[in-house]
């Protein structure tokens, strides 16, 4: 299949690693991926904050850059979920019938990596190694939103080598929240607080999510403390081999 | 005392300033999170044993949904049957108008005190303070709502109004202000300390005003849902009783009733069915009240049904779920949202019950996390109405309007990011001088302290150090 990355701004500026990772997976796989060079930002921090009206241009772009795209794949649950679920309403909006059909058209085809691999593609197995104790933190937007459900728990638990640890109250948000870590801070650092409890009592080396945003939360924390856990994107776990560790 | 924030024309604390306190209260940290987790596990555990709770869901969504596009009609229905089943029935366009009528029939009877069973509506427009300024005193009945109207301190939850306190903490206020001196902290004697306060009340007072859970517009059945029984002492002892509902409260049917009757203890005490259900259709001579007044509340919900979106927050049962699964909530406690209304589903209704410009922390009170919405038994979608009225908010600040402290920065500071992401180019000059500025922060590692508003991320998290090469340069170069 021919696969059109999304990379995110966020990822393609922060996480290049993350983006590389995707691309080794998909090729492992046989799969062909693209990279729609005119892509830029979905806008989920303008809609999310209040800006919906700067956001349009954004969502015109995303649809026309991916407009013939078999599937657009990104790293990212919570651009996924912009794709998916904010969308709509806001194309609704700006009373462009043809837009609106666009963006439900383009919404049924964007997939976050993990469900892409296990829903569309139905693979668990993608030949990874990584002998590491690894716990998952599934994100609020990956559960709730895409509703990817256990898919990244069952990719990960076929990767060979891998010791897996279920993170305990695992489906609770880690207090990110995109803005909400800036604009309501304290009750933001509550939040984390808990998840670092919950990360470190899995006694895990590496801590992973399918959104580096998530895990820039987390991990900027686990660093500031040394607690002596890493954090990784799911994408970079499974493009590991015995050859090339990739996170 | 209670109903903070619903002052006319006086905008709200916002959240961010608030919440530090709450959350530095070690001993409200603790008494949230136990109480909170509780309730969530008694929740899920009932609501597991219904195969069909999905479908029930769906099914109060609709009832209520229906209801509310035709809110004129059911209402006037509703009024009809009150009436003919010998009830009185006005109509409330605002609190103060609601607190008048309520102050009027007071005094009609000579009532010095009255009593008081269901209070959040009436929280919300102030009565008891309004009745207090005519001479009227006004007692809770519900057990939480009796300690906090003793403590002078308003409402934290929904159902658990006092939710913040532990039983040592309500033993002292007893002993304080009910003048019971041997008490122990023991749940029994101290439901046996109010009680016997309780119990002179409820014998004595000739008045008792309630809010109502439902009431059914096709018969004019008022329906109250309690634990304790109170409730049902306020609502068949006093001679006369005033009923003030919220004009979304209404049902089409006895059927959609029943629907509403299997969702709403399930999703907020976490039982079956709660002790005390009470319905009762205008008066019955000889057998309860003697006289029934139903007021009809607006005080701003019609202007929340002219908007699309926003207007299923009106579907709401006050079930509390939400508030028990937020994960905001459970660290700042109720009253860091300054409204009668806490949690997520405040964080909705209050802005548009009092105009967004009031109100505009509250919408971003919330990580978007989701959490309230797959347990709300009603299906509102709370955080897509969040984001709304995130949008609504920006529009008022860009007129001038709301609390925000930095509104004309943070407008910059967007449109600068929008139009930078507008064209190839601009966005990848802006990423590479992005990662150059955080290459300079950080000295070539992790970045440990950033300046301005980025200080708020970098007092407890690093940054990672900037990649030399965008995923961008890489793809490039590699093809
Ligand atoms: S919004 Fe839903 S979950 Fe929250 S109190 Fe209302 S009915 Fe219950």
């Amino acid at each position: 299949m021919r696969v059109a990355l999304f990379i995110t701004c966020f990822n393609d500026t922060l996480f290049p690693d993350t983006g590389k990772a995707l691309v080794t997976v998909l090729e492992r796989l046989g799969h062909v991926v693209d990279f729609p060079a005119a892509q830029t930002c979905c806008g989920q921090a303008h809609i999310n904050t209040g800006y919906r009206r700067d956001a349009v241009p954004l969502m015109r772009r995303f649809v026309d850059v991916f407009a013939g795209a078999e599937a657009v794949v990104a790293p990212s649950a919570s651009c996924a979920g912009t794709i998916r679920d904010l969308y709509p309403a806001l194309a609704n909006e700006t009373g462009d019938a043809s837009l609106a059909a666009a963006v439900r058209e383009t919404g049924a085809r964007t997939w976050e990596f993990t469900e892409f691999l296990v829903r569309r593609l139905g693979v668990t197995d993608v030949g990874a190694y990584f002998p590491h104790r690894v716990t998952y933190h599934p994100t609020c937007h990956s559960l709730r939103v895409l509703r990817v459900g256990d898919a990244p728990e069952r990719l990960l638990r076929a990767v060979r080598g891998l010791d897996y640890v279920p993170l305990p109250q695992g489906d609770e948000c880690c207090g990110f929240g995109g803005t909400f870590a800036v604009k309501n801070a304290d009750t933001s650092v509550a939040m984390l607080g808990d998840k670092l409890r919950a990360v470190q009592a899995t006694k895990a080396e590496v801590c992973v999510a399918a959104d580096n945003s998530c895990l820039m939360h987390i991990g900027g924390a686990l660093h500031r403390q040394r607690a002596g856990i890493r954090i990784a994107h799911i994408a970079q776990v499974l493009a590991s081999t015995e050859s090339e560790r990739l996170a | 005392m209670t109903g903070i924030g619903t002052r006319p024309g006086r905008p709200l604390p916002r959240f961010e300033a608030l919440a530090p306190a709450r959350l530095d209260d070690a001993q409200l940290r603790r008494n949230l999170g136990k109480a909170t987790a509780t309730i969530r596990g008694k929740r899920q555990t009932v609501v597991d044993e219904l195969p069909h709770w999905e479908a029930l869901r769906e099914e109060g969504r609709a009832a209520k949904a229906a209801v509310l596009a035709e809110l004129d009609v059911r209402l006037e229905q509703l009024e009809a049957r009150v009436r003919a089943a010998g009830g009185q029935v006005h109509w409330a366009p605002t609190a103060a108008d609601a607190t008048r009528i309520v102050g009027d029939i007071a005094a009609r009877h000579a009532a010095r005190e009255v009593i008081k069973v269901k209070s959040i509506t009436t929280d919300e427009i102030r009565l008891n303070e309004a009745l207090a300024a005519r001479g009227i005193v006004a007692t809770e009945t519900d057990l939480a709502e009796l300690i906090i109207q003793l403590a002078g301190e308003p409402s934290s939850h929904i159902l658990v109004p006092a939710i913040h306190k532990n039983r040592s903490e309500i033993r002292e206020l007893f002993v304080a202000r009910l003048g019971q001196g041997d008490l122990t902290d023991e749940p029994r004697a101290l439901a046996g300390a109010a009680r016997r306060h309780l119990r002179a009340k409820f014998l004595s007072v000739p008045m008792a005003v309630s809010g109502a859970n439902f009431a059914v517009a096709e018969t004019g059945a008022v329906c109250v849902v309690e634990s304790e029984g109170n409730g049902r002492m306020c609502l068949t002892l006093p001679r006369v009783l005033v009923t003030v509902m919220g004009i979304e409260k209404v049902v089409a049917s006895w059927d959609d009733l029943g629907t509403m009757l299997q969702l709403l203890p399930r999703s907020s005490t976490g039982e079956r069915m709660n002790p005390y259900t009470s319905i009762w259709t205008g008066v019955t001579p000889g057998d309860g009240p003697e006289e029934f007044h139903l007021v009809l509340l607006d005080n701003g919900r019609t202007q929340v049904l002219a908007d699309s979106v926003g207007r299923q927050a009106l579907q709401c049962i006050r079930c509390s779920a939400c508030l028990n699964v937020c994960p905001v909530y459970e660290r700042t406690g109720g009253h860091a949202y300054a409204s009668v209304y806490p949690g997520p589903i405040g964080a909705i209704l209050t802005p548009q019950l009092l105009g967004v410009e009031q109100a505009d922390s509250l919408p971003y009170a919330s990580t978007l996390c989701g959490a309230c919405y797959d347990v709300c038994p009603v299906k509102i979608n709370i955080p897509e109405v969040l984001v709304h009225l995130r949008g609504r908010a920006v529009e008022r600040q860009a007129a001038g309007a709301g609390t925000h402290p930095y509104p004309r920065l943070e407008r910059l500071a967007m449109r600068l990011a929008a139009w930078a992401f507008g064209s190839t180019t601009r966005y990848t000059l802006a990423t590479r001088v992005a990662r150059v500025a955080l290459r300079l922060l950080g000295g070539g590692g992790a970045v440990t302290r950033l300046p301005g508003y980025g200080a708020r991320w970098t007092a407890v998290r690093d940054l990672p150090p900037p990649p030399a090469q965008s995923f961008r340069d890489w793809w490039d170069a590699r093809t």
